[in-house]
């Protein structure tokens, strides 16, 4: 969505904040004809630090922290997601082999 | 939504608007989905505080629920999807971050291989930083004996474009190809995504694969059964001829050794197995007929015996 359809959709951002966000890069819109364009995961974003600031009183400062964070545990989250899938496709005895390694020694 | 607001923020009626305010930052602090991104219950907690927060943290709505006219119900916020819902939903986003294992690849690269993802941005890059475009996913589907073999296909994505895949001999159902740099194209500078081919094999009408061995069912005639003898046997190769033992039975298995898949790269391959099954001819015949009639006569047998029917 554009700019101005986020403004009237999400409430608590101002357009000077969200500009601001966006520069600071915690916000990456895509740019279509010169203008942002706010994909569905953008608007969440934006609302995940409104309700960083609103909900858990994290300062301006602290907000990159938190984000750098935010993204890394769902990086990780991914790839360990997909590290399970690739283990549940081998073979039982590849699955075993993994699983006894991954047992601590009795 | 029914819970007292209340009680849902563990303060007391005459709590004062800042101890409320503390209560709730508190409780989301310790909640907020997208800091327990696993824990589908500290989200369920976390609306219900926010809504309680939506009552209770307004001076004018508290006032109104104190006197009793609102309740604390159909104060919900608008349902919107949350970020964990996009963020967690694969790594096809400007957000995805590889940080938390960038330091992995001291392990023989591993990682990096296996996830084929240079580091994205993060925040703080803004819209000058270089980024790796996103990667694709596709599907296609194979011939059993292309895969078998290995073959060169020209595949035409959704969007037109023409690749050349090579498909490796011996691919398995389901295995994923990597072509470097043909997802989307990076930004700022940054190298293109992969596209990932996700390869289906389709079943063939004679051959089955279990892990690299080839199954096959062979009809055999029944003077091949009972004399033995020559028969040509289809294997991935081609047909090879292969000696029946006398008196095989249905059932019985024989193994063609290395005419399986290719086991890794080396020259090591699995087997093919055959599986007989006697085959009468298709139209009754009288002289095979009168012949068994005078054959049972002096040698029956009972292949039950042991069924003690």
């Amino acid at each position: 969505m554009r700019e101005s359809e986020l403004l009237k959709t999400v409430s608590n951002v101002r357009r000077v904040e969200l500009r601001r966000w966006v520069e600071k890069g915690w916000v990456v819109p895509e740019r279509r004809d010169g203008e942002f364009w706010f994909r569905e995961i953008d608007v969440a974003r934006v609302q995940l630090v409104i309700e960083m600031r609103r909900d858990l009183a994290i300062a301006e400062d602290g907000i990159p922290t938190v984000l750098s964070l935010v993204d890394q545990v769902y990086g990780l989250r991914n790839q360990l997601r997909q590290l399970g899938e690739a283990i549940q496709a081998q073979p039982g005895d590849v699955r075993k082999a993994i699983a006894d390694r991954l047992r601590p020694d009795d | 939504m029914t819970s007292d607001p209340y009680t849902v923020l563990g303060v007391a009626k005459s709590a004062s608007a800042g101890d409320i305010r503390k209560a709730y930052h508190k409780l989301a602090k310790q909640l907020h989905p997208d800091l327990n991104p696993g824990d589908r219950d500290a989200e369920e907690r976390f609306k219900e505080a926010q809504a309680a927060y939506d009552i209770v943290g307004d001076a004018d709505k508290r006032a109104r629920f104190d006197k009793g006219e609102i309740d604390a119900d159909g104060q919900e916020r608008p349902t919107q999807q949350s970020y964990r819902h996009y963020a967690d939903a694969g790594a096809d986003h400007p957000y995805h971050s590889a940080d938390g294992y960038a330091d992995f690849g001291d392990m023989g690269d591993v990682f990096s291989d296996l996830f084929g993802q240079a580091r994205r941005g993060g925040p703080g890059g803004g819209q000058n930083m270089r980024m790796r475009g996103s990667d694709v996913r596709y599907t296609f589907e194979v011939d059993f004996m292309d895969a078998a073999r290995g073959a060169k296909r020209r595949i035409t994505m959704p969007d037109g474009r023409e690749l050349d895949l090579t498909v490796p001999a011996s691919l398995r159902d389901g295995q994923v190809l990597r072509l470097k740099s043909k997802g989307m194209p990076g930004v700022g500078g940054g190298p293109n995504g992969d596209a990932l081919i996700t390869v289906h094999v389709k079943a063939h009408k004679l051959f089955r694969r279990e892990g690299n061995d080839v199954h096959v069912e062979l009809p055999i005639a029944l003077h091949e059964a009972v004399l033995g003898g020559k028969v040509r046997v289809p294997t991935i190769d081609g047909p090879v001829t292969m000696t029946v033992p006398k008196n095989t039975n249905s059932g019985d298995r024989l193994r063609l050794k290395g005419k399986g898949f290719a086991v890794g790269k080396g020259d090591k391959r699995g087997d093919q197995h055959i599986s007989l099954r006697v085959v009468l001819p298709e139209e009754p015949d009288a002289e095979l007929e009168a012949f068994l009639q005078s054959w049972a006569e002096a040698h029956s047998y009972d292949p039950r015996v042991d069924m003690e029917v």
